[in-house]
């Protein structure tokens, strides 16, 4: 049997009911849903004041409100936008960068890997969050130069990542004939060895999205990410930390985000079971 | 293994050069004028201030000059003078240093004896329910936001069920020990005052707790792997011949195995440690590197900031040096190379 | 020689996996103190399986039924506390890799001090230390007390053999289970285990069972012999009257693999085709794909263990193998 086949019928043979990944797939796509679709059926509007400040959880309010009388749960909802964009955003520039990093420094090797992988070293060499928080001070406040910041960080993971697979691809025997075939080093790289490196930058990326909202929300809990009145959930929750007694207001978009990154979570997991069987 | 070890060390002086470059590069070419990463807004109009700042750092000199004057005064300590506090920021950190050097070990305690008991009991009933839910316990701690269930359990233990004291290292009215490490429990010990020592105890509890909790996933994660692999070798099936029961083999057959991974693991989780000390401590209000480097961040005070990035990649470099000789040093295959 | 009671007696064993297969059908075989009982199989055939069934060490989930009596003490269904009061006290089992049996990080002395404290609770460390010291030095390992200091990755493949044995043998059991003693042994260090075992079942009067695919290690060293294929016994007897009377193409079809070092030109044949699956044995006899006289009532019915000549043997034709015994020694074996 081809390479293929064998791959797609090991492929049929993995895939069983799992609980954990129909879960994860139901909270992500709710809340996709809600990011695309919130306009048309929310009840409030996030950014005007619609009740009295600092209303405990009521019929009226399902979560409360906060301290400008904005309805907690509506804001709630619109969080999940700033998240999902930044989110998306940053993995998707990380994997790219970091990815074409990885596979220049693990194909081409010699100085050319040293010199990429210290950059690697030196970036990972920061603990991420002082990392994220000294360039996005730097760039300045704003959602935007949060996303660039988190991106600095993140994109030295999927180097390694991308570097390793190629490392290993290229010490297999089908490369070698390929090479010895006469393809050109460019025709390798694309057609023969990255087709076959992506399945632990694609089980990385997809458990990433979790952490990657967790660290832009902690920058906009500090207050360099989303600014007011914008209802992203990191600064929400600042804004609950300030009402300590009101803990309503911190409560829904600290359920936002962990709803969020543990339906990626389990996705990712369920990912790594079916693409990478012998991991567990 | 004296080999392995050098060949670390010797790497570490370059990195530290390429975390400085970062650093530099940060501080001088991120503003559109690169006094103002040194120079405070405020101290902008007193020309005295601006034109020491200039000297320092060899402003009107050419970038690679530039480069070695920072480098030269990054060596002599010099990380810059805070906007916010006006002091050396060195002085500023290592007056806070102790705080969350405590808070950092506490947590780290809690995150790896709960990571290894989570990870034992998971693989002792693998794909049972204890398993279950040791698995969720622990993915629980690494997808939730640290600053959020600080806050929440602060609010639910501190206002609703009275458990745990205010804010800060020690009660208000708590006298402080003399100093000895900084580490207040250590100090309070030493200096026999045993209520102090109860009363700094108290003040870490949640706080490390929280911050613990944040590690035991991974830790767990490994431990679990580990453990699964060590219980499937032959050894485990020649110690229960020998007559051992459930326990021995578990703890004194497979676990020490299990952990030589896990050591890896349990050093690197200080770089998780760190980034959520940062958000602990701003919950918390507990005064450490964390809360001043989001208190800088939030004012833009580049010196601290940038300086505390130092400091943190320094301490990174040098805690993954240390896990990986302690590694070396564990694995006795490796040690008697 | 029967009217002594049997050391080790088994009856009727059967193994069956989680899954419902069937690994060990039916097995009987006894041992008495002093001998030596080979256990000879591909892999596959059943025989580590029914020794780990003797120790009360089935593979996980697998379901044990029949007889095992240990000078008359019922094993099968004893309760574990029992059974772990006997492994290593009164049954001791040998491992066929002993880089791989014992604890890379504890030392060797350490291991086998374990092994004696485990039975003899009230023992203070210093003297099972000792004691471990002693055994180290009974299965010949020079230097007892610097080695006993060190891990297995710092002894030779021969020495961490011994090691095992000294672990093994720490409390006198009755019975020693060798399971490949020498698969993983140099050819040169191997005579030499087996001379330690043999050595050990003289001086603390054991029972030795040796299991292996090794019809070397079988014709120079034990007494009595089983050969098991596909989880039955198709032969067993005295190990002279299996070597030059065998009655089982099998055991035959092993014979014929063996070089002789005589110089004879006979051919060397290896028996074609492999073991079955667990999954998919075949019909009736067990061996006859593989088998040269295999007729149609091979095909439909499975041969019962019985007496033939001087062995037992479950071959439907035994008597036509009377017929053709080519009387043919095997020059490697040294039979008394």
């Amino acid at each position: 049997m081809s390479v293929a086949a064998t791959a797609r019928t090991q492929f049929m043979t993995n895939l069983r009911f799992r609980p954990a990944l129909v879960l994860g797939l139901l909270i992500v796509v709710f809340w996709v849903f809600v990011a695309l679709t919130i306009d048309l059926w929310a009840v409030y509007d996030p950014l005007k004041i619609v009740g009295r400040k600092l209303q405990a959880p009521s019929l009226s309010h399902w979560l409360g409100t906060d301290a400008l009388g904005r309805d907690v749960l509506i804001r709630t909802l619109y969080g999940v936008r700033y998240s999902l964009a930044v989110s998306v955003v940053v993995v998707v520039c990380s994997v790219a960068i970091g990815s074409l990093v990885g596979a220049v420094a693990g194909f081409f090797g010699g100085w050319i890997d040293s010199v990429l992988m210290r950059i690697v070293d030196i970036t990972l060499a920061f603990p991420p969050v002082l990392l994220a928080m000294a360039v996005a001070a730097s760039l300045g406040p704003g959602l935007q130069n949060a996303a660039i910041a988190v991106i600095v960080v993140w994109w030295p993971v999927y180097a390694r990542l991308m570097r390793g697979q190629v490392l290993d691809v290229i010490s297999r025997d089908h490369i070698e004939a390929a090479r010895a075939g006469g393809a050109s080093s460019w025709r390798l790289l694309t057609k023969h060895i990255l087709p076959l490196s992506w399945t632990p930058t694609i089980i990385s990326a997809t458990m990433d999205f979790g952490q990657v909202v967790l660290l832009a929300a902690s920058l906009s809990f500090i207050g360099l990410g989303a600014q007011p009145p914008a209802p992203e959930w990191g600064a929400m929750i600042s804004d609950g930390a300030a009402q300590f007694y009101s803990w309503w207001v911190a409560f829904g978009p600290g359920m936002g985000i962990l709803t969020l990154g543990l339906g990626f979570n389990f996705i990712g997991d369920a990912l790594r079971d079916i693409l990478d069987p012998r991991e567990h | 293994m004296t080999q392995y070890v050098l060949r670390r060390l010797i790497s570490i002086p370059l990195l530290l050069l390429g975390v400085a470059t970062v650093a530099f590069f940060l501080s001088h070419f991120t503003q559109a004028d690169p006094l103002s990463a040194l120079v405070s807004e405020r101290q902008m109009n007193n020309p005295e201030v601006v034109a020491a700042a200039k000297q320092r750092w060899g402003l009107d000199r050419s970038v690679p000059e530039q480069y070695l004057i920072y480098i030269k005064n990054l060596v002599t300590g010099d990380l810059g003078v805070s906007f916010r506090t006006r002091r050396p920021v060195l002085a500023d950190i290592a007056e806070r240093l102790p705080a969350t050097l405590e808070l950092v070990i506490f947590a780290m305690l809690f995150g790896t004896v709960s990571g290894i008991a989570l990870g034992v009991l998971a693989s002792r009933f693998h794909d049972r329910i204890p398993d279950y839910l040791a698995r969720l316990l622990a993915l629980l701690g690494s997808t939730v936001p640290v600053f959020w269930s600080g806050l929440l359990l602060l609010y639910l233990f501190t206002v609703k069920f009275g458990w745990i004291p205010g804010p800060g290292r020690l009660d208000a009215r708590a006298v402080a020990p003399p100093f000895v490490t900084g580490l207040l429990t250590v100090d309070a010990l030493v200096a026999g005052q045993f209520g102090t020592f109860l009363n700094a105890l108290h003040h870490l509890l949640l706080p490390s707790f929280v911050l613990g909790w944040s590690v035991t996933g991974i830790i767990s994660r490994l431990v679990r792997a580990s453990m699964l692999d060590a219980l499937g070798q032959d050894y485990i099936l020649a110690a229960r011949a020998k007559g051992a029961g459930e326990a021995r083999t578990l703890l004194r057959h497979a676990l020490p195995n299990a952990m030589i991974p896990t050591l890896t693991i349990i050093g690197y989780s200080f770089a998780y440690l760190i980034t959520g000390a940062v958000l602990t401590e701003a919950v918390f209000a507990w005064p450490g590197i964390g809360s001043y480097a989001v208190d800088s961040a939030r004012n833009l005070d580049y010196p601290a900031i940038i300086g505390v990035s130092l400091i943190g990649a320094t301490a990174f470099l040098l805690t993954n040096l240390i896990t990986d000789v302690a590694y070396a040093f564990a694995n006795p295959r490796i040690r008697l190379e | 020689m029967a009217g002594t009671t049997p050391l080790l007696e088994v009856r009727d064993l059967r193994v069956t996996f989680r899954n419902g297969v069937e690994i060990v059908r039916g097995v009987n075989f006894r041992t008495e103190a002093g001998k030596v009982l080979g256990i000879v199989g591909e892999s596959g055939s059943g025989k580590s399986i029914t020794m780990r069934a003797v120790m009360g060490l089935p593979p996980a989930g697998a379901k044990v039924s029949g007889s095992i009596r240990l000078h008359g003490e019922e094993l099968v269904g004893a309760s574990e506390r029992r059974m772990r009061a006997l492994r290593g006290s009164k049954i001791g089992l040998i491992f066929q890799d002993p880089m791989t049996a014992l604890n890379p990080v504890i030392t060797v002395g350490k291991l086998i001090a374990e092994a004696v404290r485990l039975h003899n609770p009230g023992m203070p460390a210093s003297k099972a230390w000792q004691r471990a010291i002693e055994l180290l030095e009974l299965v010949a390992v020079p230097q007892p007390e610097v080695r006993a200091n060190q891990y297995v990755h710092e002894f030779s493949g021969g020495m961490r053999q011994r090691a095992m044995i000294a672990m093994a043998v720490a409390n006198n059991p009755d019975i020693l289970i060798a399971d490949e003693p020498t698969t993983a042994l140099d050819v040169t260090v191997q005579a030499q285990i087996l001379d330690v075992l043999k050595g050990l079942r003289d001086k603390l009067s054991m029972g030795l069972i040796l299991i292996t695919h090794d019809l070397g290690v079988v014709a120079g060293s034990a007494d009595d012999v089983i050969v098991m294929y596909a989880g039955k016994i198709m032969e067993s007897g005295k190990v002279r009257d299996i070597f030059y009377h065998t009655r089982h193409p099998y055991t035959r079809g092993l014979l014929s693999c063996l070089p002789t070092i005589t110089g004879a030109t006979s051919r060397l044949e290896p028996i074609p085709g492999s073991p079955p699956l667990l999954s998919a044995r075949p019909q009736g006899c067990p061996f006859h794909p593989r088998c040269p006289m295999a007729r149609e009532v091979c095909r439909a019915e499975e041969p019962v263990l019985r007496p033939v000549d001087n062995v037992l043997t479950a071959c439907h034709f035994a008597e036509e193998l009377r017929a053709e015994d080519s009387g043919r020694p095997n020059a490697r074996a040294e039979l008394a």
